[in-house]
Order: C-alpha cells, then sequence, then structure tokens
C-alpha cells in the first residue's frame, strides 16, 4: 500500500447558490510532497483548501487523508484526523485576544493537553525558527506588521509538527525580501518535518521556489498538473499565460474599457 | 396572495430560525458538560460580566429605586396610602424592574459585545483556526459565555435589588419625610422569600438568552465588518425582546395562581 496518496481528491464539487466554485477537482498529493495550487483570484483557490480541512463541507466528491474518507466522518473522527493538519490562513486568522507565544502555542495547550509552560517554551522555539525573539512573544497580534503576523501565523502552523500543511497565499501583501524569507523558511519546515504540503499562490518566484508539483485550477477544475520543472514547457496556453502574467491570452477577465 | 404568501414566509422563517437557535443552544450546552473545561474563559467572561457590568446596572437601579418612591408617593397620597410606599417599592424591584432593567442594560453592554467579538472572529477566520488548532469552537467560545451569563445575572440582580431598595429608601426618609426605622421595618414586614427568588429565576433566564443570542448572531455573521455590525444590532434587539416576552412567561409561572 505504499501508493496509497497522502491526499487524495476525486469529484470535489462545491456551490454557493447558483456560483458554481468547484466543478469537479481530481488531485493526488503523495506523502512528502509539496504541491503549489496557482489561479487566479476568486478562482476558488480557497474553498478547495478548506473543503480538505473540512471547515467547508462540500456538496460532492470524496477527500481521502491516508485512505480514509474524511468528508464522511463524525465530530470525534474530525477532531483526530485535524490533528494531521496545520494550517496557515491567508488573513492570518491570529487570535487578537491571546499574545503572540498562546497563539503559537494554542494547538498545544487547547488541542494536546500540554502543560502551559512546557507548551510555552516550545512556543518560543518555533517562533525563534521563524526569526522572531522572545520579546516579540508577549506581543498582541495587532502590533505587529503584516510580515510578522505572517510570521507567526507560519509558526503556529508548524508548532504541532503535523504531517500535513496547508498554505494559503503565504507570501501575498509581503514585500518581495521578506516574501522569499517566507519562502526559505516554508522550505526549511517541510524538510525538517518531512511533512506533506499544499500551498496556494499566485506568486510565480516563490511557486518556482517551493514547488515539487504544480496544479493549476480555473473555472473550478484542475485544468494543468504536472512537476515543478516542466511549468514552462505545459503545452497549455491557460497555464502559458498565467505563468508568464499576460493580459491577452485564452483567459478573459471581465472588464470593459473605460 | 401575495399577502398571505408574505405571512407563510415569515411564519416558516420564524420556525426555522426558533429551531436553529434551540439546536445552537442545545449543542453548546451538550458541550459544556464535558471536559475539558475552560476555567480560565469561564472565569473571564464571569468577570466581565459580573463585575464590569456593576456600575451601570447599579446607576440605573438606583434612579429606578428613588423614582418609584417618589411616582408611588404622588400617587398614594391622594389616597393617603403613603404607608404601602415600601411596600410597593420593595416587591417592584424584586419581582420585576431589578431583574428587567439589570437584563436590558446588560444585553446592550454584553450581547452586543459578545456579537461583535465572535462575529469578528468568524470574519477573519478565527473560528476557522480554532477548528483547526483541535479546539470546538462551540465549546471553547460559546459554552462559556452562556454559563457565564446564566450564572453572574442572578447575582448582579441581587446586588441591584439593594441599590433599588436603597434609592425608594432614601428618597422617601431625606425628602417625603418618612422615618427610617419604620420604613426599614414595613420594606420587610411583606416581602415574600418568592418574591426574590423569582426575580433571580428571571435573572438566570434572562443572563442566558442575552449571551444566547450574543453568540448566536456572532456566530452566524458573514460578509466583514458591516456583517458584524449587523450581527450586534440583531444580538441585542433580539435579546432585548426576548426578555420582555421571558418575563411575561416566568411571571406567569410564579405568581398566576394566587
Ligand atoms: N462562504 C462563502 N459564501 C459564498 N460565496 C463564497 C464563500 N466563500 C467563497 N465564496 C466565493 O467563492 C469564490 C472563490 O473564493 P476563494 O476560494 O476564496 O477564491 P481564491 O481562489 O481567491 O482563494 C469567490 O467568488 C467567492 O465569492
Ligand atoms: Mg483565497
Amino acid at each position: 500500500m505504499s501508493t496509497t496518496p497522502k491526499i487524495q481528491v476525486r469529484g470535489l464539487s462545491k456551490r454557493f447558490g447558483p456560483k458554481v466554485v468547484l466543478d469537479g477537482i481530481d488531485l493526488d498529493i503523495a506523502q512528502g510532497e509539496s504541491l503549489v495550487v496557482i489561479g487566479g483570484s476568486g478562482s476558488g483557490k480557497s474553498v478547495m483548501i478548506k473543503c480538505i480541512l473540512g471547515l467547508i463541507r462540500p456538496d460532492a466528491g470524496s477527500v481521502r487523508i491516508d485512505g480514509e474518507d474524511v468528508t464522511k466522518l463524525d465530530r470525534r473522527g474530525r477532531e483526530r484526523v485535524m490533528a494531521k493538519f496545520g494550517m496557515l490562513f491567508q488573513g492570518g486568522a491570529l487570535f487578537d485576544s491571546l499574545p503572540v507565544w498562546e497563539n503559537v502555542a494554542f494547538g498545544l495547550i487547547q488541542g494536546q493537553g500540554m502543560a502551559r509552560a512546557e507548551a510555552r517554551a516550545i512556543a518560543l522555539r518555533k517562533l525563534q525558527a521563524v526569526g522572531l525573539g522572545a520579546p516579540v512573544a508577549e506581543l498582541h497580534p495587532s502590533e505587529l506588521s503584516g510580515g510578522m503576523q505572517k510570521r507567526v501565523s507560519l509558526a503556529r502552523a508548524i508548532a504541532r509538527e503535523p504531517e500535513i500543511i496547508l498554505f494559503d497565499e503565504p507570501t501575498t501583501g509581503l514585500d518581495p525580501i521578506m516574501a522569499d524569507v517566507i519562502n526559505d523558511l516554508i522550505i526549511a519546515c517541510v524538510q525538517e518535518l518531512g511533512a506533506t504540503t499544499i500551498t496556494i499562490t499566485h506568486d510565480m518566484h516563490s511557486a518556482r521556489k517551493i514547488a515539487s508539483r504544480v496544479a493549476m485550477i480555473y473555472h473550478g477544475k484542475i485544468i494543468w498538473n504536472g512537476p515543478a520543472a516542466d511549468i514552462d514547457r505545459s503545452g497549455n496556453p491557460y497555464v502559458d499565460q498565467f505563468v508568464n502574467g499576460h493580459a491577452e491570452g485564452p483567459i478573459q477577465m471581465e472588464v470593459r474599457p473605460l | 396572495m401575495g399577502f398571505l404568501a408574505s405571512i407563510g414566509r415569515a411564519v416558516l422563517h420564524l420556525l426555522a430560525t426558533t429551531g436553529s437557535v434551540s439546536l445552537f443552544a442545545a449543542q453548546a450546552l451538550a458541550l459544556s458538560t464535558r471536559p475539558p473545561w475552560h476555567w480560565r474563559l469561564i472565569g473571564r467572561q464571569m468577570i466581565d460580566i459580573g463585575y464590569y457590568s456593576l456600575p451601570v446596572v447599579g446607576m440605573t437601579a438606583l434612579f429606578t429605586g428613588m423614582v418609584l418612591a417618589l411616582q408611588s408617593y404622588t400617587g398614594f397620597s391622594r389616597f393617603a396610602a403613603d404607608s404601602a410606599i415600601p411596600t410597593v417599592v420593595v416587591i417592584s424591584i424584586t419581582r420585576e424592574l431589578g431583574p428587567v432593567i439589570a437584563g436590558l442594560m446588560v444585553a446592550g453592554r454584553i450581547g452586543a459585545s459578545m456579537a461583535a467579538e465572535i462575529g469578528t472572529m468568524r470574519v477573519t477566520e478565527q473560528i476557522d483556526a480554532l477548528t483547526t488548532l483541535s479546539t470546538n469552537p462551540m465549546k471553547y467560545l460559546v459554552a462559556p459565555r452562556l454559563l457565564a451569563g446564566m450564572t453572574m445575572l442572578p447575582l448582579l440582580v441581587l446586588v441591584a435589588d439593594a441599590i433599588g431598595v436603597f434609592g425608594g429608601y432614601v428618597v422617601s426618609v431625606h425628602k417625603l419625610g418618612f422615618n427610617p426605622t419604620s420604613y426599614l421595618k414595613r420594606t420587610f414586614d411583606y416581602l415574600q422569600v418568592m418574591d426574590v427568588v423569582s426575580g433571580l429565576v428571571k435573572a438566570s433566564v434572562f443572563g442566558f438568552l442575552i449571551a444566547l443570542m450574543g453568540c448566536y448572531h456572532g456566530y452566524r455573521s458573514r460578509g466583514g465588518a458591516q456583517g458584524v455590525g449587523a450581527a450586534t444590532t440583531q444580538a441585542v434587539v433580539t435579546a432585548s425582546i426576548l426578555i420582555l416576552l421571558s418575563n411575561y412567561l416566568v411571571t406567569e409561572l410564579f405568581f398566576s395562581r394566587r
């Protein structure tokens, strides 16, 4: 059974009212792989990742984690599977009522029942790993810059050393240098933890750096999926347009001239 | 026909909302009986509801007791029934005005802040983040607030009762020329245990409803700052209506057979 994918998505569909967001997503992600999902804004990348996590219930399709269909689990089963995941949310989603260290230690204290002192020590180590020192640990999230918040989110996502880590636009809104710092941190985390990761981005520099494989989502479907090295010779005009960032091409933005 | 259809729709909507609120409450209460107990959170909510509401509730109770004595005097002195004033004040305060006024003030203070806090956590994905950190948001956010509301409002009302009676005493003795000793004696002569107990039961019901409305509307808020604002308004309005409605029902339960 060594060929069982870590994550297997089949026919995943989701609509909100009349709007079809996901229209039969199929995706296999092997153990230890780093998949980058690219696609335009509003193409359903965040919805897909939340369906995989079980935060949004899909209308149809299955998500198998280690061969187990998680869309059919009850609350208890879902909590057990959730412990395998770490997630960096697009907006950070830090708890603004708690200091930074308690944000990072949250999964250890609340989820695993670890003693606060022990969890704090681990949180401080994780914060150091993302380049934040002890003084920052006592601050509240609202006192941090955007880049620092992203790094705290990253530390929180990896604090429990999960098997699967999901990154939703980890570098969006950061300056190019900070974005590259985050890229390196993600790569380091993945290598140290041996985790399987899905990263959503439309930053192609970041995609090339992180990805072992790339998938492109368009109109609710995965339209291309291949090794990162093949991204410039995908033979797919949609991928070419996105990768090279051209306004002209098969992907038409719904804008009218002024 | 359109008229009938719109009445039908409103009734269906009311039934559906009642159902989903009940389900929400049942879920939170069921979870609150199971470990792990979040003592720290329950304590924080208790202090917020019980201690920090004291000034507001105390002031309103004081003025209510004062005006009650004054109004009763202007009315009763026409029938030479002044001696009934201490009894009227204490019974009105303990049975009705203490719980209702404290309830309405706390609905504005606590109901609104619960809806705003939980609503903001919803729209900034903090509630989703709780789930990914193996923490049930219903148990972590909702259950402590319901428990604190149910237990702290009676204590608050006990204080409001005392301050309200004191307000009536001050006006009666210093402005209307009552004898202090006989005023106090009359206050307690006709007061029955049931008068106070029914008020405290009301308070507990109100505290539950305030927290429930705050949490429910916050939890289900959608769409950014505007959604949170709407949830806050909804929480205060529905809590106030439910307070007055349940006030009647509890009164009927306690006193209708006498
Ligand atoms: N809870 C929701 N209710 C209604 N529509 C939603 C919801 N979440 C996402 N959508 C819609 O789904 C589409 C995809 O959103 P999303 O996955 O966030 O895009 P992105 O690819 O930029 O992450 C958007 O058009 C968005 O409006
Ligand atoms: Mg997104």
